[in-house]
């Protein structure tokens, strides 16, 4: 262990004096973090807000429920801004501008049409610009109406057992509605927002080029020559291998920490519990070494390790969604992001950002822990032969 | 004491016998020489002895303690100093000094100093604080070979520490490696310069295609082959009267006299260089200048492998 630390003592002493590791493991990250954060708009989270209006020309108890108690509770959640018209053109008109992204239009006698036994419709107009704040609007809709069908027949079962009190089940199954429609909202909303998005996301992203530089250098002791003069030295030759994995570690770590702390006090990025963050920061970098530590072990030298390392990080860091949100992305391309730990580690930051307690990232932990011993039980494997001298 | 006894030492790379069976022993203060050309197993045969390489077969003890690639006590008494030059160049030769000293165990209170000392020897304390990259091939090399000095080693391993290097410091290198027989290190040190082994080493062994194929001192190794010395006497006046003279010295073996020149092979030239000038000067010759040539390990080699050393 001794000379472990005496050889990533070293090796952190050349890192930090040729500059590399400093700009590739923060200045890097940090700026283009800046950069996104700044110039893209956030779109997820709390801050995207839709607006729709609503013209109630029924009056009765069913039209109510939704607009007097739906409506009010997704408002509060700051998923939905809601304004209610008298006249429907003036709605419309709203609509046609963009002012709204969709319009609920309740009919005279819809509520007692619904009462009666024979259905009813209620009219979404949504903004053709505006698709994706339109299917929120209809989504809250579709939750409504799938209680009401679901009331229909328990007011139909209620008057076959001589209940009469129409009005008061219509009331009750009223409240449940809005009640399911907010849970399946809130449990969308796991995303981070933009700032907090970028920030870790170009962390996870040059971690990758951050850590291969402990593991790589493993090959320039060999082009240096001076692994012969290890390999003689009175150590284990296994802490040669820690001392390298010991850098990378430090490295990565170091990188993620300062680019966390930078990011929460320069952007106000909100990475979450610490000591969550701290979890999938640690699981993270063994993840990402695992990783490099397999191309390293099977290039030939320092620069085809390089080479290869920087191909795998850009293609796992594009694939694991540290550019865009993989939920703005096609369904595949999310199922396959789960084959790096760019995904996961998103994701376990996201659990945590919506307040998720650390239990919510036991899983993500896990899934790069898996990243770790499967990628070392490879280099092992694949890299017998890297302390021969 | 022997400090360095191995025996049987043998490594296959696929098809190809790198060393086979190779074994010697090295005394404390000795200076031992692995002659032989690029590709004749001296740097897989000393990998092999510094713990670098493991042996197919064969056994390797420094102090008493077995050397593998696993040890660590034995280790500690070898200090190896690499063909290639072994340093990290954007370090100063101080730290690289302070990196192997605190690798190789040397006391935190005696490291500063031993640093200093070592800088003195190779000649470098007023650059020590530079960074290697700027330094020489020269410089470089002695501090490749201050590396392995530092921890003050029993056994010291050079392997071609001259290859590449201007006279100046190829030199200054040899006078130190003469030095440290004076100071009770053993010394193995492989070359293929003929002229180096025959200055540092006390024993030589001849090493060609894997296997030794002949070990001792200089002397040994030539009378091993029955090579004689060459005493080449400048005359003035008649060499013949001289040659005439000659005849009665029974270890001559061979006379070639030319203008001006007297060629004669000889077993034992210095001693009986002061008869042959004691006739000389009963024939009424005058000797006008003398040179006595030994054989070399050049000879030596191209009679045991057939073939001339080279680069």
């Amino acid at each position: 262990m001794r000379a472990a630390a005496l050889i990533a003592r070293k090796d952190l002493s050349q890192r930090i004096r040729d500059k590399s590791a400093i700009l590739l493991g923060v200045v890097a990250p940090l700026g283009l973090a800046l950069i996104f954060s700044g110039i893209i708009p956030d779109t997820s989270g709390s801050s995207f807000d839709v607006q729709v209006g609503v013209v109630n020309n029924d009056g009765g108890v069913v039209a109510a429920g939704f607009v007097n108690d739906v409506l009010p509770a997704v408002e509060a959640d700051d998923i939905l801004t809601v304004t209610s018209y008298a006249d429907e053109d003036a709605a419309l008109a709203d609509v046609d501008s963009g002012t709204l992204s969709a319009v609920y239009i309740f009919a005279p006698g819809f509520s007692d049409s619904i009462q009666s036994g024979a259905g009813g419709s209620v009219r979404l107009v949504g903004n053709v610009d505006q698709s994706t704040s339109a299917q929120i609007a209809k989504a809250v809709l579709d939750g409504y109406l799938a209680e009401i069908d679901a009331v229909g027949i328990a007011v139909g079962s209620s008057a076959v057992s001589g209940a009469t009190d129409l009005a008061a089940i219509t009331a009750l199954a009223t409240q449940e509605t809005a009640a399911v429609v907010l849970t399946d909202i809130a449990a969308d909303n796991r995303e981070l927002d933009a700032t907090t998005f970028f920030s870790a996301g170009m962390a996870v992203f040059f971690l990758f080029f951050t850590v291969q530089f402990g593991v790589s250098s493993l090959l320039e002791e060999r082009f240096h020559g001076t692994l012969p003069r290890l390999l003689g030295a009175p150590i284990n030759r296994w802490s040669i291998l820690g001392g390298k994995a010991i850098t990378s570690f430090v490295l990565g770590l170091v990188s993620m920490v300062v680019l966390a702390v930078a990011t929460t006090f320069m952007i106000g990025a909100e990475w979450g519990n610490p000591i969550g963050v701290a979890i999938l920061m640690v699981c993270g970098v063994l993840s990402a070494l695992g990783i490099m530590a397999v191309v390293a072990v099977v290039s030939k030298t320092a620069e085809q390790a390089a080479n290869w390392q920087s191909i795998v990080a850009v293609a796992l860091g594009l694939l694991g969604g540290t550019f865009f949100p993989l939920s703005q992305g096609p369904r595949l391309l999310a199922l396959f992001s789960k084959l790096t730990p760019h995904a996961w580690f998103l994701q376990g930051l996201g659990d945590l950002s919506a307040g998720s307690d650390l239990t919510a990232i036991i899983t993500p932990a896990l899934a790069l822990i898996a990243f770790f011993a499967v990628t070392v039980g490879a280099a092992t494997i694949f890299g017998k032969e890297v302390l021969a001298p | 004491m022997n400090v360095l006894e191995c025996g049987g030492l043998v490594k296959a790379f696929d098809d190809l016998v790198a060393v086979d069976d190779v074994g010697f022993h090295i005394a404390a203060g000795e200076t031992y020489g692995l002659l032989g050309p690029n590709g004749a197993g001296k740097t897989t045969c000393i990998s092999m002895i510094a713990g670098i390489l493991q042996a197919d077969a064969g056994r390797v003890t420094v102090g008493g303690r077995e050397i593998t690639t696993r040890s660590t006590e034995g280790k500690a008494e070898i200090g190896y100093v690499p063909q290639d030059i072994a340093i990290y160049p954007d370090l100063s030769a101080r730290e690289n000094l302070r990196f192997f000293g605190r690798l190789y165990g040397v006391p935190k209170a005696n490291l500063e100093r031993r640093i200093d000392e070592v800088l003195e020897v190779i000649g470098l304390s007023d650059r020590g604080d530079d960074r290697t990259q700027e330094y020489s091939g020269g410089m470089k090399r002695r501090l490749n070979i201050g590396i392995g000095l530092l921890h003050e080693p029993s056994l010291l391993i050079l392997d071609e520490p001259t290859v590449g290097v201007d006279p100046q410091s190829r030199n200054a290198i040899l006078e130190s490696v003469e030095l440290l027989g004076q100071t009770g290190t053993a010394v193995l040190y492989t070359t293929h310069y003929m002229e180096e082994a025959e200055r540092l080493c006390d024993r030589v062994a001849i090493i060609d295609g894997g296997k030794i194929r002949a070990e001792g001192t200089r002397r040994e190794l030539v009378e091993l082959v029955g090579q004689r010395d060459t005493v080449t006497l400048g005359v003035v006046g008649s060499a013949h009267k001289l040659v005439a003279g000659l005849e009665v010295v029974s270890e001559i073996e061979k006379i070639t006299a030319t203008e001006g020149s007297i060629e004669i092979l000889v077993e034992g030239a210095s001693q009986v260089l002061p008869r042959l000038l004691d006739v000389a000067q009963q024939s009424g010759v005058a000797v006008s200048g003398v040179e006595v040539i030994e054989p070399n390990l050049e000879s030596v080699f191209l009679h045991l492998t057939g073939k001339a050393l080279r680069d």
